[in-house]
């Protein structure tokens, strides 16, 4: 039994629960985004600026699971630094890794194998994909205001 | 305590084994485990009686009506009421509500008009009564909690006016475990002029349950909470009430006569039981009565009291836990709500899976109310007749692990 928790909850994991980073809001910011599980109430907002087309800040406020924390802390900390493109890609393996079974690439995604052990508990895997889902909504929009498109009511 | 220990023996699931470790099913207030003598009686009707009801002219159709209207009878009795024409079979409590709030609410409740509601509403006591609300321009309001999740008589009799339609409330809380005094709140409502819609979901599972003695006008409760399968459940209705009432859905076997233009309604309680209902899980809930019965009902709610005082004791014992509800058990059921510092309700219900023990964790379709509580969710352990003190024990055991594993973090 202790096995199976401890690759769940491995001491990574539970370093960004305890201390997540990149947290709260960030000044000023390129887009905003909001993400919610209605099943288990964990609510996320996420804040991204671009500079030079790459992430230069990224920041946010959740409430959840250690799950949905610390894969919040663990993204954010990987994205700073990347072109749109390269989190894209990332974001399709850390999917593909979490809701396929993909073997991931270890140079892309790095560290964030380490939330694979919650693939054993499929009720947990949309906590540590709230995160991913909303900054795909924020990456959305930082397209929309770039590229001109009709601005929504935001 | 109470030695219902032996009915672990009914109940086949309770036998297996979770994660390597035997289960500890503490999640019986989200549904209950089946004993063999309701599995058996469902497989039994399929082997032998299926056949649609009040229709074939043959054995099979007389056997299969006699089954589905002797589940009726049964369940009448069980709640005691004066007879079986006001029980409306329909899925489940839900259903039951909605019933309400579509054939008596839309013709009986205008624009102004009140409708009082706890704050301890499950969404399906709340939601039907906020359309029905929206729809017609009546108003809403909540009977507030105090601070143990109990409320007196007095604070609904404030809100009573002259405007007030109905009174909506759970019997049992299935958050806080709280027992309604369902008896006052009727007679002051009464005194009113307005009616009384009991949400039974988790009361007529545990309690005895009398509807003439609580004096409501509607109890609705589901049949998978209290033994029986999913996908059938109880709406009971005043005669004089359910008589007056228009039909909820159309279709077959609701009629007397259909002409093209026009059609006339049967007679309740089948006005209200469109089309090939579920007669199986009628059939199931029958069984399930008969298997309560045989136990009976005083038993098991003097059970559910002791292993909940067990189980309030071991918990606030630990520290760093924080209860919700009356400390009481007395005035609750045999539901506790729970949150330990510093691990995630999710979290913990993970750890306690590790362990073979199946709590609930989240916000128990009860979103307003944990507003109130000012928590995200909580973790629930529920109880039921076959739930025996190591259960308590291993649980009290698995939250501890959790602690331990999550010690560092600290409250956010």
């Amino acid at each position: 039994m202790a096995s199976a928790l401890d690759d769940l909850y491995r001491e990574l994991i539970l370093d960004h629960y305890r201390r997540p980073r990149h947290r709260g809001r960030i000044e000023p910011y390129d887009a905003q985004a909001q993400g919610y599980n209605p099943l288990c109430g964990d609510d996320l907002t996420l804040w991204v600026r671009l500079e030079d087309g790459r992430v230069a800040a990224v920041g946010t406020e959740s409430n959840g699971c250690s799950i949905s924390q610390a894969s919040a802390s663990m993204m954010s900390e990987r994205i700073v630094g990347m072109t749109l493109p390269e989190v894209e890609q990332l974001i399709g393996a850390f999917k593909g890794m979490m809701l396929q079974g993909a073997e991931p690439d270890p140079d892309l995604v790095g560290d964030l194998e380490a939330l694979q052990g919650v693939k054993r508990y499929p009720v947990r895997i949309k906590c540590a994909l709230l995160a991913w889902n909303t900054l795909i909504e924020a990456i959305e929009r930082t397209r929309g205001e770039s590229g001109g498109r009709p601005a929504t009511s935001e | 305590m109470r030695d219902l220990r032996a009915t672990r023996q009914d109940f086949p699931i309770l036998q297996r084994t979770v994660r390597g470790r035997p289960l500890v099913y503490l999640d019986s207030a989200a549904t209950s485990q089946k004993p063999l003598a309701v599995i058996e009686a469902i497989e039994g009707y399929y082997r032998t009686s299926n056949a649609n009801i009040h229709r074939g002219i043959h054995t099979l159709g007389d056997e299969a009506t006699e089954a589905y209207e002797n589940a009726r009878a049964k369940v009448a009795r069980f709640i005691g009421a004066p007879s079986p024409r006001g029980v409306v079979f329909v899925r489940n409590t839900t259903e039951g509500i909605n019933l309400v709030a579509y054939a008596w609410g839309r013709r009986n409740v205008r624009a102004d008009d009140e409708i009082i509601l706890t704050e301890m509403e499950h969404h399906s006591n709340l939601i039907p009564w906020q359309m029905l609300a929206n729809e017609v321009g009546a108003r809403l309001r909540f009977v507030p909690l105090a601070p143990d999740g109990t409320f007196a008589p007095e604070a609904l009799e404030r809100l009573l006016s002259a405007r007030t339609r109905l009174v909506a409330l759970p019997h049992m809380s299935n958050v806080l475990g709280t027992i309604n005094p369902v008896r006052a709140v009727a007679d002051l409502a009464h005194a009113a002029g307005a009616l009384v819609v009991v949400d039974g979901a988790q009361s007529v599972p545990h309690l005895p349950v009398d509807v003439r003695e609580m004096g409501c006008d509607f109890l609705a409760f589901s049949g998978h909470k209290m033994c029986a399968p999913t996908g059938i459940g109880v709406l009971w209705g005043r005669e004089d009430l359910l008589e007056a009432m228009e039909p909820f859905m159309a279709g077959g076997g609701m009629i007397r006569e259909v002409h093209w233009d026009y059609a006339t309604w049967d007679e309740i309680p089948h006005r209200f039981e469109a089309g090939t209902p579920n007669i199986a899980g009628a059939v199931g809930l029958g069984a399930a009565v008969d298997y309560l019965e045989g136990i009976g009902m005083a038993a098991i709610r003097q059970h559910e009291v002791e292993i909940t005082a067990y189980a309030l004791e071991a918990l606030r014992h630990l520290g760093d836990v924080t209860l919700y509800g009356p400390r009481d058990a007395q005035r609750r059921g045999g539901v506790v709500s729970f949150n330990v510092a510093g691990v995630h309700p999710h979290d913990l219900g993970t750890v306690l899976d590790e362990h073979g023990v199946a709590i609930r964790a989240g916000h128990h379709c009860c979103q307003p109310l944990m507003r109130k509580l000012g928590v995200p969710a909580t973790a629930r352990a529920s109880f039921y007749l076959y739930n025996v003190p190591e259960e308590i024990e291993a649980l009290v055991a698995a939250v501890q692990h959790a602690r331990e594993l999550f010690s560092g973090v600290r409250a956010r």
